[in-house]
This record gives structure tokens, sequence and C-alpha cells, in this order.
């Protein structure tokens, strides 16, 4: 390593840890007491470390129970969502049918439509169906997506014919060879899909918004924008909220750290 | 050859699928586009009106604002974020120690959600007691009143969505430097070229395709920009930061209008729409394969 060398990596080194260091003045703000939080000049760390904050997170929020709403909710979603892609994605790839190439090309069509456009006429559509303030009609809008269609489909036209016809020759029904021999072959995009739609549904906040009222059926977003209120907030408090919600994600994070940027990829460079 | 020899397993694939997007999805979308020409509040029948909700939508002050306020956002955002992405996508294209958890330090925002980031940033922009106003007071500086003042409430909005995506910028910019063959950077400096000529005739101009891609992006995600500004200060205060989203919420389920919001909806499709298109029919000639 030459010399010239070392000063843009000490600037990379310098901006990554100031990328970082929003999160850290989060942990280090929910750790103080609230005379401290506010004091000025700033303390880079706690002079009396105290989980005063967590004890009132605890106090105001349910947090096992939003815990538990946001991880139902969006493993049942990105179940069904990843279910009804690869069942499509096969039929396009593998099986042939008349109108395939326009029916595919509604799905294209359909990739095209910001959710933000349709959230009018997709509530008034739940609050005819009486699904308002329920998680069918939170849920139903995001089990199926064209954009996994469109993946799972490039996935599986990537199979070898060979494969498939000495299947059928063994007399394998369509669906015994999606499920024995095209979904196995499919891993790596359904581990990419399911890491974009989990991330998507968890993070989800503007439909949540909408469509949920009871406190008892908030998602984790959901229900932290709330503890921002009107008037005062006990912002140490909220850090103590964010701390403990930003962990878990952060943890699984560094763990699939390499699938988890492969699949942005994998959702940039095809769709 | 039978062309409809698997209609039935297909029509049994396809449902699950079709069903749900047709219904969640398109049915919404035409309803949109009949709304947009009806006015409605959900008590009475609707009412169709023609293009008086247009007509209303080029005078109405508040949605100008709006989409004033949406087009500062991305010019602020949008050149933060590409060279802060560009800078790191740069500095990381090559393996050093310590070179992938840099990547990760810089990562870390993306997977965070828009709420996280927005309250996180809004104690650390707070006027009383945030970080930033308390260092600044350290050195005997008064700060702005930040996301609660309307001269900086939109720069309040713009710093932290820029940090949230700068991440995934660089991830998009490295795929791209990654798939520049090196041979071209080694000819090229056996020819003598100085670094600066290097990153500015062959490496930027090969990153074309990956800039671009970038840019229609974070042109379509922000025309749509909600999540942190509805967060952080409600599109307030005074509308200094309300924009196209904001504005088709509060009139729909603040005011029930169902029908004018529904006219904002599709203005802001159509500028999608433009957008993808003008990708489509511009991608061959500005974009440089090679």
């Amino acid at each position: 390593m030459n010399r010239t060398s070392m000063r843009p990596k000490f600037f990379t080194t310098f901006f990554g840890l100031l990328m970082l260091f929003p999160f850290f003045w989060m942990i280090s703000s929910s750790l103080k007491n609230s005379v401290e939080a506010f004091a000025t000049p700033p303390t880079l760390f706690p002079k009396s470390p105290t989980l005063e904050n967590y004890r009132k997170v605890f106090e105001l929020l349910d947090m096992p129970r939003l815990f538990l709403n946001s991880i139902a909710v969006s493993v049942t979603v990105v179940f069904i969502q990843i279910t009804t892609s690869a069942l499509a994605g096969y039929a396009f790839a593998r099986l042939q049918f008349r109108g395939k190439n326009a029916i595919f090309l509604i799905y294209l069509a359909t990739m095209m439509i910001p959710f933000q456009v349709i959230i009018v006429p997709l509530f008034i559509e739940m609050r005819q169906l009486g699904f308002v303030d329920s998680y069918l009609g939170l849920g139903l809008p995001m089990i199926a997506s064209a954009f996994g269609v469109f993946l799972m489909r490039q996935a599986m036209l990537a199979i070898p014919r060979e494969l498939e016809e000495a299947a059928i020759l063994d007399g394998a029904s369509h669906l015994r060879l999606f499920r024995s021999v095209a979904l196995p072959l499919c891993i790596p995009t359904i581990a990419a899909l399911t890491i974009l739609s989990f991330m998507s549904v968890w993070n989800a906040y503007l439909w949540p918004l909408l469509i949920i009222f009871s406190p008892e059926k908030m998602t984790l977003p959901l229900a932290l924008a709330n503890l921002h209120g009107e008037n005062l907030t006990d912002w140490p408090m909220v850090m103590a909220a964010t701390t403990l919600t930003v962990l878990p994600i952060a943890i699984i994070y560094l763990i699939l750290q390499r699938q988890i940027a492969q699949s942005f990829l994998t959702a940039g460079l095809k769709g | 050859m039978i062309k409809a020899k698997h209609g039935r397993t297909a029509a049994l694939f396809i449902a699950p699928s079709f069903i749900p997007l047709v219904l969640f999805i398109i049915l919404p979308m035409f309803a949109a586009a009949v709304l947009s020409f009806s006015s409605w509040d959900l008590l009475s029948p609707p009412r169709w009106i023609g293009l008086a909700n247009f007509q209303e939508l080029i005078h109405n002050k508040d949605f100008y604002n709006a989409l004033k306020n949406t087009l500062i956002f991305i010019a602020g955002y949008l050149p933060l974020v590409y060279l802060l992405g560009l800078s790191a996508a740069l500095a990381l294209d090559r393996k050093f120690k310590g070179s992938s958890a840099l990547r990760a330090a810089y990562f870390l925002p993306v997977i965070t959600s828009w709420v996280i980031v927005a309250l996180l940033w809004q104690w650390i922009l707070n006027p009383q007691g945030g970080l930033v106003n308390s260092a600044l007071a350290t050195i005997g500086i008064n700060g702005p009143g930040w996301w609660t003042s309307t001269s900086w409430s939109m720069i309040s909005v713009i710093i932290p969505s820029a940090w949230k995506d700068l991440g995934f910028v660089m991830l998009i910019l490295l795929a791209g430097l990654q798939s520049i063959p090196p041979e071209y950077k080694e000819a090229a400096a056996i020819d003598g070229a100085s670094k600066r000529q290097i990153l500015f005739r062959i490496t930027l101009p090969l990153l074309t395709p990956a800039s671009f891609f970038v840019l229609v992006i974070s042109l379509i995600n922000n025309f749509q920009v909600f999540d942190q500004i509805w967060v952080m200060t409600r599109g307030g205060p005074e509308g200094s930061t309300s924009v196209i989203v904001q504005q088709i919420v509060k009139n729909s389920f603040d005011y029930g209008r169902m029908g004018y919001a529904s006219a904002m909806s599709m203005v802001l499709f159509l500028i999608i729409l433009l957008i993808t298109g003008i990708q489509i029919r511009l991608q061959k000639r500005w974009v440089n394969y090679e």
C-alpha cells in the first residue's frame, strides 16, 4: 500500500463512522437521564447510564405484542406472496397456454402502478369489504406482487429442459414438478425475494397508518411514530424504543449482510 | 404445436396472484381514474363533475405548493445522495482491511425503516437539546429551529433522506464499477493518463448505465416521498414541507374529498409514467454501453 492511497482510506473510514454516528447517538441518548440528554455541551457517553427510559417504553407500549404483530404480519404476507409469485412464475416460464404473453403484459403494466397512487380507492374498497382496522385489510393488498412474479419467471426460465422432460416421462404432474424440481432450483431468487418483501412489509408505514387504528393491532413503525406527539416529546424514551426496534434488525443484517446486499442488486438490475 | 396444452394447469398456477392483483391494484387504479372526475365525500353517492377537480388543482395554492416542495426536495436530495454515494463507491471499489465492514456501515441505514430514521434525526435536529444545536451552543452559536422553522424544515428532511439512501446508491454504483473491465484503466495508465483523467474519461462515462438507473429510480421513488416527512413535520410548519402524497392523504382522509384526492393521484401517476417513458426512450441514446 503506497502513501497516496492512505488519505482516501482515512476519509472513507471517517465518513463510515459518521454514517454510524446517528445510531451511536440513539443508543447513548437512550441510556441518559432526562437532564443529561438535553445538556449543553452534549456528552458523548452517558455519565451515569440508566435503564429508566427502557422501563418507560415498556410501561407505555406493549413491546412484545408489537414485535409479535409485526412478525406475524410480515411472515404471513411474505409467505403468501412468495407462494403466489412462484406459482405464476412457473406458469409463465414452463407452461404453454393461450394468452400467455397478453397476461404477462398485464403483470408488467401492474409493476408500473405506484402504491401511493391507489391508496384512496383501495381504502374505500377495504371499507366496503369491512376490512378496515383488520389484518386482512392490511395484508391483502400485499399478498401478490407483479415484481415477485417477474423475478420468479426469470429464475424458472433458467431451469434446463432436460430435467423437466425426465420428470414428465416418470409421470410427474406439474404441481410435483413445481415443488420438487423448480422450487429447489430457485432458492437463491426465493431468498432474495424473501429479504426484499420482508423488509418492505416490516418497514411499511403509509398503508398501516391509513388502515389500522387500534393500538393492539399496530405494527412497530406505526406505534413508534405515535410516540412523537403533538406536544412535548420524551426524546430519550423515544430513542430507547427505536434502539429496541433497530437492534434485532441490525443483528440479522450483520449475519445476512452479503445476501441482503445481493437481493438489493437482484431487484435493481433485473427490475 | 398445441398452444393451449396446459390451459387448466396454467389457470390454477396464475389465479392466486392474478386475482389479488386485479382486485387490489388494477381495479383501484381504474377506480382512481374514474373518481378523479367525480366528487365524493363517502356519505352521499359520488357525482360526476367532469374536469372540475383538475381545474381546481391548477388554481389551488396548496397543490401548487406541494408540487413545488416535492421538486425542491428532489433537487436537494438527488445531487447530495448521488455525489456522496458515488464517493463512497469509488473509495470502496477495492478490497482493503475493513472495506467490507465499511460497506456494511454505509448500508445499515438502508435497511432501517423511514419511521426510525425520521425519529432519530428529529432528535438530532431538535431545536432544544438536540445534538446539533447543543454542539452549536457550546461554541456560542444559536442554532436554527430546524424542522420547526419554515426556512430550515426542508433541509431537515433532506439530510436524513440522503443519509438513509446513500448506501443503496453506493451499492448500485459499486456493481457498475465492478463491471468495468480493469484493462481499460490499465491501458490508460500505461499511456500516461493521470488518475483524474482516468476517472473523468473512462470510469464515469462507463458508469452511466448505473448512474442512469439511480437517477430514474430516485425520481420515481421521491415523487412519492411521504413517510419521513409525515413523521417529522406532517408537511409543516406552514406547509413548508408539504408534498404531493401528503396532500393526497390530507384531502382524502382529513377532508373526505375522495374525488379531488384521486385527481392528485392521477397527476402523480402521469408524472411517474412520464419519467418511465423518458427513461425508455432516452436509455439507448444517453447511456454508454461501451
